[in-house]
């Protein structure tokens, strides 16, 4: 039977789980917003990873098949679409249960009936729209939320009607948002997975793709033998800002420095620096050949230039933080910022924009002065000498991303390799994975004695 | 604190030394003694005990307020008055327990000052705070005595005779005003021998921790070790005897190869050393000490537990040369060395006492130690590959003091210096 | 347009550049115009620049990188509750911004200011870089010998590199230079209390920078046609009240801070931005046969009141309050940079003498290089109108 290693990173605004091989390969992953308790987001982290892996091993089975053809690859990944549009679908039906829970209890009785009577049409309105960019639109690879895909559709539904009671309307989507995204939901990956297939079947985009076809038949049977393997996690390792909280063993909770050095270095061998922005913490990380920390530096108390400043920012100006690189990216000129303090930012957005700055110039100058938080960290470590990696949930910002590479070469030399993953966010997670694999007990010793004897 | 487990004689005796000064603090009004309020680094507890007068010490009473969880009222107390949030929390404290009718930390009366003595070494702040004493008590005197840094690492003769001068011609005259004494320079030697005695026990107490395992923690407990000399006894037979007795129970302690004794007892097995440099937390003082000694961390040896004078280096208070060895006593306390020479101490540390890292506590309020201490820090790295580790806090602000924050980097700090330890062992590639 | 008004604008613009000019263009000119001649910079807040002049060199006064300069390493070298100055100068000193400069001086203002002086001796910076521990005993045989030898020092340290002796009647002239400085530059800050509006604060606040940062001899005779200028009915009076600023002795307000405070009604006339070149408050013996000592008399006994001194038996707060009496002033703008121990820890102090003399206030923070004035324009604006309409006091 195959080992499979897990690695779950709780940070302060997402958690990820990442599951690898006897080879260090990622063959899943998985990350929730959910902010229920630790426990709950690593569940439903850990499960998300366990469906990604059952898909990476379905990919694997079905390749080394014959005569099937040479769009599977394609097919799989509709597959995959289908099947997170199916998850989607269930917890919006959640969403809507509890939609009419609110709408019955939270207003007068005139008030409530208006709501009630407008509530499923929106949903009709929104369901279709969703599920075509689930899958014709890759929206499951957008690495956006739950809350972030119905909230965009959600509001413009509402807007269309016009009513005048639009703030109530957002009240019970308010009201109804977290319970439902804070909820674990365990999935039947057998009966998910093959409506997936039927849904593809009825879209009619493969066209060898029809009822009782030996394609069918292949992925169908695939899915069956699939489900049934048994996923068994060998060992695990829990870091990131909240491991202290992981309903793990102690000598299975690992330092977040430890394990972003580990995972970007088992990515980019050469690496020599990671830099890591992530919600809570920006951290400066020097590595040797191994992948072994020889020294760091975290941002100080003040948590200018993490993620969480972002989040604020986006706050601030009633956007989603997705929005915000994208935004800044528009930008003809950076607008100096002064305060990096994340209490004061506010003000002075405001201030700026009080004064006709554009949004995506004061945004391209708030980016750039995070990273410049960022680099004199880096500063504080060493500096950079050799491959340069930059990872975190930060990493995906894409205006973060031009300042950072920008100001490394800036500062380092032109000929200094960067490197940023697509999976970057997911660091922390795999290195976690690799010391689960490796057992390597860089505990205390007297955890180790303890997990040791557990292992025997 | 560290009393409350095993309450070792030499505990007993600083217990009641010290209850017995706030108790005599109390009593001023009956006993006609005269009260000089000054600073810890570079005191001048002789002369002032030699005036028979009794110090009080407004930081001890501070950090003492953030042990006992006053801190945090007292300090918005005085913001709401007007004092920035910038600013140390020492001062700010201090102003918030004299609105609330200055009561110390033992719960005991703390009498006005009949004398401000502003022997400001190595803090400017000192200074600010003495203003703002002198402004809280109107028409009180005040004896001036700058202490000149030691910009070029050294004390030269100039700086002494400016020191000596100002001791004769604005100090001593104070006191003798204030006191209504004559100076008796026989008195003051007499306390200057006490001194030097109990400064050799207490050099030999923190030199202790050169052992292995280490018998004492000389941060989290040493800061218990300088009470005596920081708050006013030293100089003094009592003194003398407490550091006596400490150091018998110390080396019984190498005998039977015990650890530190910690607020939850003995520490069973030291795995890591560290020598750590700037003062500690004072309001989460257990909590932040326990991070520490739960996971094996001792440290041998700070800068912190220097500030009343750094005596391992070789100076001792000399009765020959009374006020010359004052002045050089102000001169030579840690916060009063440049930068190189702090380095230089610190470097030293690292190296006798044989260190795994080197950890920086950063105190929002104390420029006078963190200002430059980044770059301390990254100088020691480079010259002896120690591994370092950073982290933040204030004195006496509770708000300043987060406590994952500190957990999470002293966690990976802790981890980091676990895994150089194993590969250092190894000395094989773990992947 | 005259030529005096030519001459003026020409004065004015120069300063304006040279005032911030991070690359001391001025002072590398003049030490390439004489072999041997040495730059010494200096720090905030006060430095006898007649000793320097004295012994051919000139002495530089850095005031920070303000918010011309992009700080990276500099937050590298310091935690955020930091003020912002020394990240300015530590960035210009690895960027070489300095590179020209013999020796460093790190006059006694607070503990960042003290500690920064080892920081440059790490960094190995210029060939010597001393702190220069003022005293706080004012007493000629005290205080005043103590500074004499520290003066000492730093006559020895340039000695070393240049050669030159200190000689008593070169001295002398220097001292008369500057003296000759100290005394437009107090006429000018005169004038301007009865006529503020024939120079603005902001052109005063440049030529009183440039000064530092170029020979005394040049200065003068821009601050002699300056005087000669504003001597004369220019200008248009406006209706603002007038205020002393207070707190900005070291790290310097932006100069948008100190144009918004004009904006928004207020007429500075006068203020501790760069407290030095006035901290002489008389005219030193310049025909003495020991000019050091003069010099270090008139330390102890004409200093000026600064929160980097403790003049025990002299009060800041009854100083300060003589000063806004002396100047008429309506109220007292304190504004100190953020982290500022010296200014900050001195505020309450100085708030509560200014209460006791019913004397008009507000305080604002700042830093260096901060860039948005608007709530601090609301702040003054409300303060000034107060004062005008009302007449009522007010603490903010």
């Amino acid at each position: 039977m195959s080992k499979y290693y897990l690695g779950v990173d709780l940070g302060s605004t997402t958690s990820k789980a990442v599951i690898i091989n006897e080879k260090d390969e990622i063959i899943g992953k998985g990350i929730t917003n959910t902010r229920a308790n630790y426990k709950v987001a690593a569940d439903i982290a850990r499960q998300e990873a366990v469906y990604d892996t059952r898909f990476t091993l379905l990919n694997q089975n079905l390749r080394v098949e014959s005569g099937l053809p040479e769009n599977i690859e394609d097919l799989l990944v509709s597959l995959d679409d289908a099947f997170h549009f199916l998850e989607f679908d269930i917890r919006l039906q959640k969403l809507y249960n509890e939609f009419l829970k609110v709408g019955k209890s939270a207003f007068d009785n005139k008030l409530s009936k208006l709501i009630l009577a407008e509530l499923p049409g929106l949903i009709d309105q929104i369901r279709p729209q969703i599920k075509e960019a689930y899958l014709h639109g890759g929206l499951a690879r957008k690495s956006q939320f739950f809350r972030d895909v119905v909230n965009e559709q959600y509001t413009q539904a509402v807007d269309s009607l016009e009513t005048e009671y639009f703030e109530k309307f957002m009240l019970v989507f308010d009201k109804s948002i977290t319970p439902v995204e804070n909820e674990m939901i365990e999935f039947d990956f057998k009966q998910l997975a093959t409506d997936a297939l039927n849904m593809l079947l009825e879209a009619g985009d493969y066209p060898e793709l029809t009822a009782g076809s030996k394609l069918y038949q292949k992925v169908a049977k695939q899915i069956q033998i699939i489900a049934d393997e048994k996923i068994d996690i060998t060992n695990m390792v829990g870091t990131g800002y909240g491991r202290a909280l992981l309903p793990f063993p102690e000598s299975c909770i690992k330092s977040e420095i430890l394990c972003h050095a580990f995972g970007a270095h088992a990515v980019f061998p050469n690496t020599r620096t990671v830099l890591d922005i992530g919600g809570q913490d920006t951290k400066a990380i020097q590595v040797d050949g191994y992948g072994l920390v020889t020294s760091f530096h975290m941002n100080d108390r003040c948590a200018a230039g993490c993620g969480r400043y972002l989040g604020y920012i986006a706050d601030e100006l009633n956007i989603s933080l997705n929005e915000l690189g994208p935004l800044a990216m528009e930008a003809e000129k950076q607008v100096n910022i002064c305060s990096t303090c994340t209490v004061f930012a506010g003000a002075e957005l405001r201030e700026l924009l009080n004064v006709g700055e554009k949004r995506s110039d004061i945004l391209a100058g708030l980016h750039r002065s995070i990273v410049m938080r960022a680099m004199s960290l880096i500063a504080r470590s060493g500096g950079v000498h050799n491959e340069f990696t930059f990872t975190g949930g930060v990493a995906r910002n894409q205006a973060v991303l031009k300042y950072v590479s920008a100001m490394i070469h800036e500062s380092y030399g032109e000929d200094i390799t960067i490197n940023v993953h697509t999976d970057s966010i997911f660091m922390g997670a795999l290195g976690g994975a690799m010391f689960a694999r490796r057992n390597i007990d860089v505990d205390l010793p007297e955890k180790q004695k303890r997990s040791r004897a557990k292992a025997v | 604190m560290a009393q409350e487990v095993t309450k070792e004689k030499s505990m007993l005796l600083q217990k009641k030394m010290i209850g017995g000064l706030f108790d005599e603090l109390a009593h001023v009004k009956e006993s006609g003694k005269k009260v000089v309020y000054t600073f810890v680094p570079g005191n001048l507890s002789e002369l002032i005990r030699a005036f028979d007068m009794l110090p009080v010490y407004p930081e001890i009473n501070a950090l003492q307020s953030g042990m006992k969880k006053r801190s945090g009222g007292f300090i918005k107390e005085a913001e709401k008055l007007g004092h920035s949030e910038d600013v140390c929390t020492y001062v700010k404290c201090d102003v918030g327990m004299f609105l609330n009718g200055n009561k110390g930390p033992a719960d005991t009366q703390i009498p006005p000052p009949d004398l401000l003595l502003l022997s400001y070494t190595g803090c400017f702040t000192f200074m600010k705070w003495f203003e703002t004493l002198d402004r809280i008590y109107p028409g009180v005197e005040v004896a001036m005595l700058h202490t000149p840094y030691q910009e070029d690492g050294k004390i030269t003769p100039e700086m002494r005779a400016y020191m000596v001068k100002q001791l004769k011609e604005e100090v001593i005259p104070k006191m003798e005003k204030v006191s209504g004494k004559k100076f008796d320079e026989a008195k003051l030697k007499e306390n200057l021998q006490h001194s030097a005695d109990a400064e050799d026990y207490l050099v030999q107490i923190f030199e202790s921790a050169k052992h292995k395992p280490s018998p004492i923690d000389g941060y989290f407990a040493g800061v218990y070790y300088i009470g005596p000399v920081n708050i006013g006894f030293r100089g003094t037979p009592e003194a003398t005897e407490y550091y006596k007795q400490l150091l018998i129970e110390i080396k019984e302690r190498i005998r039977l190869g015990k650890g530190p004794v910690t607020p939850e007892g003995e520490m069973k097995k030291e795995r890591f050393r560290l020598v750590v440099e700037g003062p500690p937390n004072w309001t989460n003082f257990r909590e932040f000490w326990k991070m520490f000694y739960d996971l094996g961390v001792v440290i041998v040896a700070s800068s912190y537990t220097k500030v009343g004078g750094v005596f391992d280096l070789g100076f001792r208070h000399n009765p020959e040369k009374p006020l010359e060895s004052l002045s050089d006593y102000c001169m030579t306390v840690y916060t009063n060395h440049n930068l190189p020479q702090r380095i230089d101490l610190l470097s030293k540390y690292i190296k006798e006492y044989q260190a795994d890292g080197f950890l920086v506590n950063s105190i929002k309020s104390c420029n006078s130690f963190s200002a430059g201490q980044l770059m301390m820090m990254r100088t020691l790295e480079e010259r002896l590959e120690v591994p370092v580790g950073f982290i933040e806090s204030d004195l006496v602000d509770p708000r300043y003091f987060s406590f994952s924050n500190i957990k999470n980097r002293l966690d990976s700090f802790f981890q980091m210096l676990e895994q150089r330890k194993i590969i250092l062992n190894q000395k094989t590639p773990v992947a | 347009m005259s030529d005096k008004t030519k001459n003026i604008d020409q004065i004015l613009s120069f300063c304006k550049e040279a005032a911030f000019d991070l690359q001391f263009t001025e002072a590398a000119k003049c030490k390439a115009a004489e072999e041997n001649r040495v730059l010494i910079g200096y720090m905030p807040i006060y430095f006898p620049r007649e000793l320097v002049h004295a012994m051919n060199g000139l002495a530089v006064g850095i005031m920070g990188s303000g918010d011309r300069k992009q700080i990276v390493k500099g937050d590298a070298y310091y935690q955020s509750y930091i003020c912002h100055m020394p990240r300015g100068l530590i960035e210009m000193a690895l960027d070489g911004h300095f590179d020209e400069m013999d020796g460093f001086l790190f006059p006694s203002i607070c503990d960042v200011i003290r500690n920064l002086s080892g920081m440059f001796q790490i960094l190995g910076k210029g060939k010597f870089a001393k702190y220069l521990d003022y005293p706080q005993d004012f007493n000629r045989e005290t205080g005043g010998v103590f500074y004499r030898n520290e003066l000492k020092i730093i006559i020895d340290h340039i000695t070393k590199i240049n050669g030159v002796k200190l000689d008593k009647d070169r001295l002398n002239e220097s001292i008369k230079l500057q003296n000759l400085n100290r005394r437009m530059l107090n006429e000018i800050y005169d004038i301007r209390q009865q006529f503020p509006w024939r120079l603005s604060a902001v052109e005063l606040y440049h030529l009183q920078r440039a000064g530092i940062v170029i020979p005394v001899e040049q200065h003068n005779n821009m601050l002699h046609d300056v005087l000669d200028y504003i001597r004369e009915d220019v200008g248009t009076p406006m209706d603002k009240i007038k205020v002393v600023v207070s707190g900005s002795f070291c790290e310097q307000p932006p100069i948008g801070l100190i144009r918004s405070i004009e904006q928004a009604g207020c007429y500075i006339v006068d203020d501790d931005f760069l407290i030095g070149s006035r901290w002489i408050e008389g005219q030193i013996d310049d025909q003495s046969d020991d000019p050091l000592t003069a010099l270090a008399n008139a330390y102890v006994d004409m200093s000026t009141f600064s929160s980097s001194v403790y003049d025990v038996n002299n009060h800041k707060g009854i100083r300060l309050a003589a000063l806004a009496k002396k100047r008429k002033a309506d109220g007292i703008i304190f504004a100190a940079p953020s982290f500022c121990d010296p200014a900050l820890l001195d505020r309450p102090i100085l708030q509560k003498d200014c209460e006791e003399r019913d004397i008009r206030y507000i305080s604002i923070k700042f830093s260096e290089n901060t860039g948005q004035f608007k709530v601090i324009k609301e702040q003054v604006g409300a303060f000034s109108d107060s004062i005008k309409l009302w007449d009522e006091p007010v603490t903010v």
